[in-house]
């Protein structure tokens, strides 16, 4: 299945839900609206034309110059009929959802591809970007009670976590001799 | 015990008829496995819901070794940031700076020369090789085997006397990078390859017959942690754990990179037991099926390895004018087939030499989310032969 067909199936079923699609370039995907998120999901995994059952990687991107954050959510088809016989080919396709800064919030699709689980909870600690309805959102890679969300570009390290100085700059503030 | 004892102490016949009916009452404890224990394969915290031997729950707590390779990536031109690529499964260096070299190449149009793509094949083949001796070694000694352990090492080291000859670095080697590899192959280093892979392939028969088929071996790993195709597919696992579900996907075959469509070569998958070599009791999906297709893998690593070479063009290994390169204002998702599976990088550019966003989708990350899954109701000691054939490396999981 080509982008171009993939793209109208989505603007067929969802309509203006769809807002954009870049495909051209090396990474053909459609941008679509957060509040349509998970019947969008639903309808990419379980349409017998397009049976996206992998969820490959979701990615959080910061936006700085449009004051907004992004999920992009990649995906592709893994044919389950003869998986016996040696696969040769796939189609691939990705999502991406834009929300804005001061509320980055987004229906989780873990219910969808339970693969979303993880990842959802890292763009959940790196980006802060809140997920509903998710079974267990928590911190993943940084301490559960790390303040900030390391990956935005307006991100301050901090001087120090339960007194261990946590740069070298924290002495200039706080001389010890 | 006579009749008298018994009767005279209440205590002792409670006891006895307590344990006689079978209601021994155990209570549920939570008992912390990790970071720092020798069957969890790096800083993996696993926190068992236990009742008496039966673990109800395996709860995976990581991060313990992140690094913020993310966060370096926007602060760092491509070909600076190779380095960081290398730790993060460290046991496949070669292989992780193919992934973000193939995705830095598609994302700024770079075509790779023939010479450059056959080296890379080599090394990114024999790093698997490496790997998966790391891992199937490591899941002899969790189980108890002490022996297969060292002779995987002793074979590893070899390769590892390759990659110094020819980068000069053993675990990191940041010799893969973007353009193609950092230098040419020394003199006499393909004879060395070739003498190398003549010595190993006798040796995967030695570790079938010390390990694989091995008693205690099968009944510690077979019908064990069984994942269904289902559910492989559902939770995102790739590679090997994938494969071992029944399903012959490999990237390698189906979005193939740096020609390895030239390359004639088998993917073996889990097989139900009974069939051919598979002892008895072997299910497609369980532990020793995700085991053993590693084991097959290194075989056909080495006939890719020997086509390779003998194909090997001549020419630029590198192309040219590589160091310094402007991103595009695009993106770009690229996968590569890891020896773990699929290592894939988002690389977002804007204009400058420097990536707007870096993502590494760690397979070890993806592959690990299903423990808690798997992990319900399984004894005690089944524990480090799941997580043991799932083969994580925590550098990956938490970069």
């Amino acid at each position: 299945m080509a982008p171009e067909e993939i793209c109208k199936l989505l603007k067929d079923h969802f309509g203006d839900d769809v807002e954009d699609a870049v495909l051209e370039g090396g990474h053909p995907h459609a941008r679509i609206a957060a509040g349509r998120w998970p019947e969008t999901a639903l309808f990419l995994r379980d349409d017998p034309r397009l049976r996206f059952n992998v969820l490959r990687c979701i990615s959080a991107l910061d936006l700085p110059a449009d004051d907004k954050l992004a999920c992009v959510y990649d995906l592709y088809h893994v044919p389950l009929e003869r998986p016996n016989d040696l696969i040769n080919r796939t189609y691939e396709f990705a999502v991406r959802v834009v929300m804005d800064r001061n509320q980055p919030i987004i229906p989780s699709v873990a219910h969808v591809w339970p693969a979303a689980e993880w990842h959802e909870r890292e763009a959940f600690d790196l980006m802060g970007i809140n997920f509903t309805g998710h079974p267990d959102l928590r911190r993943i890679l940084c301490p559960d009670d790390w303040a900030g969300h390391p990956l935005r570009k307006d991100y301050e390290f901090p001087l120090d976590y339960h007194g261990i100085p946590a740069t070298t700059e924290f002495e200039l503030t706080n001389p010890r001799h | 015990m006579t009749e008298t004892v018994l009767e005279s102490s209440p205590d002792l016949m409670f006891d006895l008829e307590r344990s006689v009916q079978g209601d021994l009452r155990t209570e549920e404890m939570l008992v912390n496995m990790g970071p720092q224990h020798p069957s969890t394969h790096g800083v993996l915290r696993l926190v068992l819901r236990t009742d008496g031997e039966m673990v109800l729950e395996a709860i995976p707590h990581v991060g313990y070794i992140h690094r913020c390779a993310e966060k370096i990536g926007e602060n760092l031109q491509p070909y600076q940031y190779i380095p960081y690529t290398d730790r993060m499964d460290y046991l496949a260096g070669m292989n992780n700076n193919q992934a973000f070299a193939i995705a830095v190449e598609r994302l700024c149009g770079v075509q790779v020369p023939p010479r450059g793509q056959a080296i890379r094949v080599v090394f990114a083949e024999l790093n698997r090789i490496a790997s998966h001796l790391v891992s199937l070694g490591t899941y002899g000694l969790d189980m108890g085997a002490f022996t297969p352990f060292l002779y995987c090492f002793r074979e590893r080291e070899m390769i590892l006397d390759l990659f110094e000859a020819a980068c000069g670095a053993r675990l990191t080697y940041s010799f893969l990078t973007i353009g193609g590899a950092h230098d040419d192959l020394p003199d006499g280093w393909i004879d060395r390859c070739r003498e190398f892979l003549d010595y190993f392939e006798p040796k995967i028969d030695d570790y079938n017959n010390l390990l694989s088929f091995n008693h205690i071996f099968v009944k510690r790993t077979s019908n064990i942690g069984i994942i269904s195709l289902d559910d492989a597919i559902a939770w995102g696992l790739t590679g090997p754990c994938l494969r071992a579900s029944g399903i012959r996907w490999d990237l390698r075959k189906i979005l193939p990179y740096d020609g390895y469509e030239q390359y004639d070569f088998d993917v073996p998958i889990g097989q139900p037991g009974g069939k051919g070599e598979i002892p008895h009791g072997v299910v497609v999906g369980d532990c020793w099926s995700r085991y053993y297709v590693r084991v097959l893998e290194m075989t056909q690593s080495v006939r890719i390895i020997r086509q390779a070479l003998d194909q090997l063009p001549t020419g630029d290994f590198r192309a040219p004018k590589c160091t310094t390169l402007k991103l595009p204002a695009n993106e770009v998702y690229v996968e590569v087939e890891n020896p773990r599976g699929q290592l894939g990088f988002l690389v977002v550019g804007d204009g400058s030499a420097i990536p707007a966003r870096v993502k590494a989708r760690g397979p070890s990350f993806c592959n690990l989310s299903i423990t808690t899954h798997v992990c319900k109701n399984v004894l005690l000691a089944d524990v480090p032969a799941i997580i043991g054939s799932i083969d994580v490396v925590m550098g990956e999981v938490d970069r």
